[in-house]
């Protein structure tokens, strides 16, 4: 085990509307198998005693499969791994580093406090179209719809998508066609999601431009940032999807 | 607003607009460059001539050059709007942003390597399509038949003016960046996107973003160093 000592620049920002700004803080003594939030919790604490106001974060659950902890460390979307910021470990930094932790910057994520940005527009796309509204009853015979194992898969690697924003934060644009696209496949892929297949693709593109995310430059910076690695093949199809239903629904 | 209002400036619609316009583009450049190597024919310009009259005076190609007009009028004003639309999308920027090395600096950059290409678009226009529709043009006789000469007028400036060459040059070099990305770009945002065919759609972007402007720089070179005036 190595210990190490840091110096750690921080976005501190009171509220949405307040102007934010880059604070120093160090610590020391950190374990290198901490995790990057459990190094925070350690901060916060020493802050707590100093009776100062604590750095607030998103987590939850803390194993990789809710997509609520953010942060971008040092210029990357949940730092230097391809991971999710809770599984990133301190092993990962050096005695002596100097860390900028920012939160995802995107007009449509606007600050909350600190680090926290509110991520409610990813809940409106969803509800813009992202489900399945048929009445679907007790659950059914896992064969009684035959579906090619290639197509399951592919759906599924898009259904894994945990909707943490780190694709907007990385994209130059601050483009959300990652996570909406991997939406908007893993049902238009599968049986149960053709019925309303135009109007998910039409309502969630709409969605997605009224919230103010900008377009896509086909950069690849999400998909190389995603922890789920969810691919931008994604895109192209949300395009195909897209242009599909723009032809072929009856919304006029 | 109708659906085709609507669809056409969504953001996807307008990076629809984006990729048939520069595809379009990719098809003038291929047709351009192919016509301006009548250059080299070694017949003292005859034959180019010959073909700068033609394509100012057939009335189809003058309905194409109005479709071109429009396609570089189209792709630009699309260019600035989602560039203004992109920015905003991120009022506040990052104090420290490190790009994933698998992200290539000719994507991030589009917007620089196309207004460069403007840039020296107007200029080239300035220099060749305006004196030859609407100045006094120095004429030469081809089987008896008087023509304006174009040929000359090339030679003089590749010549004589070595500010427009290295400007001419530069402008290539970025025209090749804005493709090595652009063309492939264009097909995703199509919707095209297959592992048959990626790395043939990629290859084909690689190639003619060499090939062209490599093409089109062996024009001043040529001029510069093997021809007298
Ligand atoms: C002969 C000249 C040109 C050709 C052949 C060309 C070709 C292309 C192609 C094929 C694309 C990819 C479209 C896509 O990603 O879907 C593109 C994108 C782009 N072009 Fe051009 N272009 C030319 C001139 C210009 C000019 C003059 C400008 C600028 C003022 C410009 C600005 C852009 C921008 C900003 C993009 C990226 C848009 C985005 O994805 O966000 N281009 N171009
Ligand atoms: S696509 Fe990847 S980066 Fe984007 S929200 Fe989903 S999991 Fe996160
Ligand atoms: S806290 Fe749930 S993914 Fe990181």
């Amino acid at each position: 085990m190595n210990t190490m000592n840091l110096t750690l620049k921080i976005w501190r920002q009171p509220n949405t509307a307040a102007k934010g700004e880059l604070k120093t803080y160090s610590i020391s003594g950190i374990n290198d198998h901490m995790s990057f939030l459990e190094m925070m919790d350690v901060l916060n604490e020493n802050l707590q005693k100093k009776g100062e106001d604590p750095v607030v974060f998103d987590h939850d659950c803390r194993e990789g499969i809710c997509g609520a902890c953010s942060l971008v460390i040092n210029g990357r979307p949940h730092g230097p791994q391809q991971t999710t910021t809770c599984q990133l470990h301190m092993r990962s930094f050096k005695d002596g580093d100097t860390i900028y932790i920012e939160p995802w910057r995107a007009k449509a994520f606007p600050v909350i406090k600190d680090l926290m940005v509110n991520r409610s527009a990813f809940d409106r796309i969803q509800h813009a179209g992202g489900y399945v509204s048929v009445n679907t009853g007790s659950a059914q015979d896992a064969n009684a719809i035959p579906i090619g194992k290639e197509i399951a898969d592919e759906a599924f690697n898009s259904a894994t998508c945990i909707g943490c924003g780190a694709c907007v934060a990385a994209c130059k644009n601050a483009s959300a066609m990652l996570f909406v696209s991997a939406k908007i496949s893993q049902l238009a892929m599968l049986p149960q999601g053709q019925a309303e297949r135009n109007r998910r693709a039409e309502g969630m593109v709409a969605q997605m431009d009224q919230e103010g995310f900008g377009a896509c430059t086909n950069t690849g910076a999400c998909e190389a940032e995603c922890p789920k690695q969810i691919s931008i093949s994604n895109i192209a199809r949300m395009n195909r999807e897209y242009l599909g239903a723009k032809l072929s629904s009856n919304a006029v | 607003m109708s659906w085709i209002t609507n669809t056409l400036t969504s953001t996807l619609g307008r990076k629809l607009s984006m990729s048939l316009t520069g595809l379009f583009l990719v098809s003038f450049l291929i047709v351009h460059l192919s016509g301006n190597f009548l250059l080299y024919k070694g017949d003292g310009g005859e034959a180019f001539n010959l073909y700068s009259n033609f394509m100012s005076t057939n009335g189809l190609i003058r309905v194409l050059e109005i479709g071109l007009l429009l396609g570089f009028g189209i792709h630009i004003w699309t260019a600035s709007i989602l560039t203004r639309m992109n920015s905003a999308a991120r009022p506040i920027g990052y104090a420290v942003q490190k790009t994933h090395e698998k992200v290539s600096w000719f994507s991030r950059n589009m917007g620089l390597s196309g207004s460069i290409v403007l840039f020296f678009l107007i200029v080239h226009l300035i220099n060749f399509w305006f004196p030859y529709h609407y100045q006094e043009m120095p004429m030469v006789d081809i089987e008896g038949k008087p023509y304006k000469d174009m040929y000359g007028l090339v030679a003089r400036i590749f010549h004589d003016e070595w500010w427009y060459s290295v400007l001419y040059l530069i402008a290539l070099l970025l025209l090749g960046f804005h493709l090595q990305h652009g063309f492939a770009s264009a097909f995703r945002t199509l919707g095209l996107d297959h592992k048959k065919y990626n790395s043939i759609i990629e290859g084909i972007g690689n190639i003619i973003s060499i090939i062209l402007p490599l093409g089109f720089a062996t024009m001043p070179v040529y001029f510069w160093f093997f021809h007298t005036v």
